[in-house]
């Protein structure tokens, strides 16, 4: 089993790797195309900025093969905080057009709506449930809740699209479950035993 | 339930972590990957890493210890110490750190703040305001580990920062580092209240009733050093946690 952990110039790489080091799983964080190419799983990671993410997808030349990868050859892929929000079609936080594969967008907090308790950026943990029917669950620990750090969240077309849905202020989606494409909004490689369990399920179900 | 961050700050002195007392007198705490080992099964929450001889000696991040320590951190982890540079900041990052914390670089170079948040998100850039009372000024904003006085007051530098970029502000009382006389909640309340970011108190707390009350004066997370590795009243060292029971039912519970 080869996981490839794309590395297109942003975000933190390594946290991923080590917590997959920690569970028995080898990864390469690569930014070759033949290594995407020859996966069988993949994860895409990301920090920061829509517009840079996209970007540096587009200048790392990966853009064209992660397309037919997932799309075509259906590879699994988990994309994770900044990854996961590539995944749809856009962001209010930038103008750059996501990768589409999934129908929503990525939209700001509706700060109206937060009191004064839930300030922006979210930084910190939330306990997650209702998440039962996904494989990326799978014997989870009691009480799993995982680290957020963000201040836009996704917004999907289509519930059935949704992995699970998180409190902050308001209900929302949290993640994407659409066939070989999930994605998390958390950061599992930060999140103890809980990301721990929900990595090694996506190695293991997917 | 709202869960708060309760974040141990640990501080890095030539290879080792130290705590101090009102940044001064160090007291060797232990070696920092085995702290960091002990505080992941503990869950905590984040831990905040901070060397403290960085800026002083002006050699930089020491990014092969900073990636050895979070190599073994499986919580978020914030890296604090002479940055400088985007180039230094982006190699922390690389490196298995999840935010920077500039202090500082923040003074002498807003527009550090500035481009980070640009690049990186604000979410990635915190900044530590070292808040220490001059006898005729009052409360002023202090570097060099608490010795240069900035001439900055705390609610305008913070805002500041916030202008600048700053996505978190790490607001600490010099004079009860290390002291578990409870944090400056006079401070935190001024401070919380004129930003919309979120500010971490850290300075003097013992206990969780500590936390509570930084929390309801306005701060979003709260953090310590002694409290985490001492255990009183002789001060051993003895690395430590609050258990969920105790938070949840004090700290998760105010609203």
């Amino acid at each position: 089993m080869i996981l490839t952990i794309i590395d297109y110039g942003v975000g933190n790489l390594s946290s991923i790797k080590n917590m997959l080091k920690k569970i028995g799983v080898d990864s390469i964080i690569s930014n070759k195309t033949d290594d995407l190419i020859n996966a069988d799983k993949l994860i895409l990671p990301g920090v920061g900025h829509f517009d840079y993410g996209i970007q540096h997808l587009h200048e790392s030349g990966l853009m064209d093969p992660l397309n037919d990868k997932v799309l075509q050859h259906k590879t699994p892929i988990l994309g994770i905080c900044l990854g996961v929000q590539l995944l749809t079609q856009s962001s209010e936080e930038g103008k750059e057009k996501g990768l589409g594969w999934i129908k929503g967008r990525t939209v700001a907090f509706d700060k109206p709506k937060l009191d004064g308790n839930h300030k922006i950026p979210h930084m910190g943990w939330i306990d997650i449930k209702g998440f039962e029917n996904s494989k990326l669950f799978t014997g989870m620990y009691d009480e799993p809740r995982f680290y957020f750090v963000h201040s836009y969240h996704l917004q999907l077309d289509n519930p059935a699209d949704v992995l699970a849905t998180a409190n902050y202020g308001y209900n929302f989606a949290i993640g994407i479950e659409h066939e070989n494409i999930l994605g998390v909004q958390f950061h599992p490689e930060k999140s103890h035993k809980y990301g721990m369990k929900l990595l090694e399920n996506f190695v293991k179900y997917y | 339930m709202r869960r708060i961050r309760v974040i141990p700050a640990l501080l890095l002195h030539k290879g080792g972590l130290i705590k101090s007392v009102k940044f001064k007198d160090y007291k060797y705490v232990g070696d920092p990957i085995n702290a960091v080992k002990i505080f992941n099964e503990k869950e905590v929450d984040e831990i905040a890493l901070i060397d403290i001889d960085a800026s002083r000696e002006k050699w930089g991040p020491d990014i092969k210890k900073i990636a050895e320590i979070a190599s073994e951190a499986f919580m978020p982890m914030a890296y604090g110490g002479g940055i400088t540079s985007i180039e230094q900041i982006k190699d922390l990052f690389y490196n298995g750190i999840e935010k920077v914390i500039l202090n500082k670089a923040a003074v002498q170079n807003p527009a550090l703040v500035t481009e980070a948040a640009r690049l990186f998100g604000s979410q990635s850039v915190m900044v530590s305001i070292d808040v220490k009372k001059h006898f005729l000024k009052g409360p002023r904003v202090y570097t060099d580990n608490g010795k240069t006085n900035t001439g900055f007051a705390p609610v305008a530098f913070a805002r500041q920062m916030e202008t600048a970029g700053a996505g978190e502000i790490l607001l600490n009382n010099v004079d009860r580092d290390g002291t578990y006389s409870g944090y400056d909640t006079r401070l935190i309340k001024e401070v919380a209240q004129s930003v919309r970011i979120p500010v971490i108190a850290i300075g003097g707390a013992s206990a969780v009733d500590d936390f509570c009350a930084a929390v309801e004066q306005g701060a979003s997370a709260v953090a310590a050093g002694s409290m985490f590795v001492f255990q009183r009243p002789h001060n051993a060292v003895l690395i430590s946690y609050p258990t969920q029971q105790e938070l949840k039912r004090k700290l998760y519970a105010l609203r």
